[in-house]
């Protein structure tokens, strides 16, 4: 039953994408691209999520995969849609995205293997490497652009794709984590030893995560390039890495919906604060600070509750 | 049932395990003594895949499990309530025994033996929708043997389940500990510092001192031992 009405929700969420996708033009393009941003992030955050706040291990690396799908997505769209005629450029885009997503996914599977071992910091320090392996490798490929970029990618994605891929994600991973299957991640995060002791295979788990996780981010990536249709390696720096990992722990890591919501407004406030952009990292920076000493499971981690909320505002200051 | 012969086990360049032997019946309860270090919760995880044996062999029924993967030792039966009890803490009571079952997919006899642990434990049953976080400790430690009952295992192992909560409960779930093989005739390893306790309720013991065994028999002679009283039963 609730599978069936979860499927449902996909269902209307994809129609709703595709109805609005008509209307697209009316919307004001300033908005629009926020729009688009904010679907972006949220595909980013959430598969983010899965890695660092599902299976505990804590990746520096998206914008590594994310640069890998964009790349390999805007690779295949520009040799199909220079070659081909009208009637096959709707398929052009999902191809080129689902190839973007299993070469990143593939990165995700040689970075998730030998890095099983390291935890906490280790693990951090060696993904924020590899995404900047990946950075500097893409800066030195001429076919790729080198450092002035990939120019002249065809503008495909549109509302429907960006949103028909974010409800899928969504879809996919809250379905995951609520099966008995999808438990496991959590109770590998909770107590390797004692996941390891029921039977559960953590090292299929968290290499799981990294797979799913890129595979997604590279789609992502994928979208992101047909939107703007330029890109170039400075965009993937381990700068979007961390934006993106702040997304998730002031979502709360593991919480789908407070990611969600963190990838929206994390979206929408550096363009309200436009005419202070310099300081954007700065900003990021404070919010994880103020968040991690207040609330360390994030603003919507488990133990959520607004009486709590109230609560800690209306204690007194303890003397020391 | 379980034959463990000439183990060793070391962490990098220390033995923690020189070579011990043991064997234990279908059916029964053995106990495994010990002070701190001895060595108890090394061969416990050796025997469940969780650390990797140096030497020696461990045969389960008329399989040999040395240095199987966790989860084929799992799935062969051998499950365990490990040392310090490693509650899945955010997940509720309920999804804790689930994962105990893990690797089973028959859901009808899943409920069945979620009910049963719920009969054994009726406290679980109320907390049921509570995170295990949040238990006390002595629930805790029913929810770590419920747990390992899940996987419906032929061999029952538990880590000193008597560490850190209140005598009163440490009583109620030692009974819980005879329900359980009497009423499966489930087959149980039961590692213990409390020799006392552990020497009432098992059929057979086994003393280990930093890694060796010092002394095995009926649990019944063991208890009547002058040197075991001494050392493990605090009698001067
Ligand atoms: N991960 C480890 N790395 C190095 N040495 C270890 C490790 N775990 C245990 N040891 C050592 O191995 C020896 C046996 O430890 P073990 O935990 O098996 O003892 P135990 O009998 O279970 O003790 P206790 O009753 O205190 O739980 C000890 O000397 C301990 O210091
Ligand atoms: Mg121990």
């Amino acid at each position: 039953m609730k599978t069936y009405s979860s499927k449902l929700y996909l269902f209307v969420a994809i129609l709703t994408s595709l109805l609005v996708s008509f209307f697209q033009d009316e919307i004001n393009p300033y908005y629009f691209q926020i729009i688009i941003y904010i679907g972006i992030n949220i595909i980013l955050a959430t598969s983010l999520n899965l890695i660092n706040g599902f299976a505990g291990q804590f990746s520096l690396g998206h914008a590594g995969f994310m640069s890998l799908g964009a790349y390999t997505a805007s690779l295949v769209s520009s040799t199909l849609h220079a070659s081909s005629g009208n009637p096959v450029d709707i398929l052009i885009l999902p191809l080129a995205l689902l190839l973007g997503g299993a070469v990143a996914a593939l990165a995700g599977l040689l970075v998730g293997i030998p890095t099983l071992r390291l935890k906490g910091d280790y693990l951090a320090i060696t993904t924020l490497g590899f995404g900047e392996i990946i950075r500097v490798v893409i800066q030195n490929l001429n076919f790729l652009g080198g450092a002035r970029g990939f120019t002249g990618i065809p503008k495909l994605a549109n509302f429907f794709w960006v949103f028909s891929v974010v409800s899928i994600v969504v879809f996919a991973i809250s379905n995951l984590i609520n099966s008995t299957y999808g438990k496991g991640f959590l109770a590998v995060r909770d107590d390797e030893i004692a996941a390891q002791a029921m039977g559960i295979n953590t090292t299929k788990y968290k290499v799981i995560a990294f797979i799913t996780g890129a595979f997604f981010a590279g789609i992502a990536g994928g979208l992101y390039a047909h939107f703007i249709s330029y890109i170039n390696p400075q965009q993937f720096s381990f700068i979007k890495s961390i934006e993106i990992v702040v997304m998730v722990i002031i979502g709360g890591m593991g919480s789908t919906v407070g990611v969600i919501i963190a990838a929206i407004v994390l979206t929408i406030l550096p363009e309200a604060l436009r005419g202070i952009a310099e300081y954007r990292m700065v900003i990021y920076s404070l919010m994880l600070v103020v968040i991690m000493i207040s609330r360390p499971q994030g603003l919507f981690g488990k133990s959520f509750r607004l009486k709590e909320l109230v609560a800690k505002f209306r204690r007194p200051p303890m003397s020391a | 049932m379980l034959r463990v012969q000439n183990l060793q086990v070391r962490y990098g360049a220390i033995a923690a395990v020189k070579g011990i032997s043991l064997t234990i019946e279908r059916g029964t309860i053995a106990t495994l003594l010990g002070t701190n270090g001895a060595g108890k919760t090394t061969t416990l995880r050796t025997i469940s895949g969780l650390i990797k044996a140096a030497g020696g062999t461990i045969h389960f029924g008329d399989r040999d499990i040395t240095n199987k993967p966790c989860h084929e030792i799992v799935a062969m039966g051998i499950a365990q309530a490990p040392e310090g009890r490693m509650i899945f803490s955010n997940l509720t009571v309920k999804e804790n025994l689930r994962m105990g079952a893990y690797l089973r997919k028959d859901r009808a006899e899943i409920q069945r033996d979620l009910d049963f642990a719920f009969s054994i434990f009726p406290r679980l049953k109320e907390r049921m929708k509570q995170p295990g976080g949040t238990l006390s400790g002595g629930e805790q430690q029913m929810l770590a043997i419920s747990r390992a009952l899940m996987a419906r295992p032929g061999l029952l192992m538990l880590d000193e389940p008597s560490l850190g909560i209140a005598p009163i409960l440490v009583k109620t779930i030692f009974d819980k500990i005879v329900e359980i093989n009497r009423e499966l005739g489930m087959t149980i390893l039961l590692v213990e510092q409390n020799a006392h306790l552990a020497l009432q309720i098992a059929h057979y013991a086994y003393v280990i001192e930093t890694g060796q065994m010092v002394i095995e028999g009926k649990a019944s002679e063991i208890a009547k031992n002058e040197d075991v009283r001494k050392a493990y039963l605090g009698e001067t």
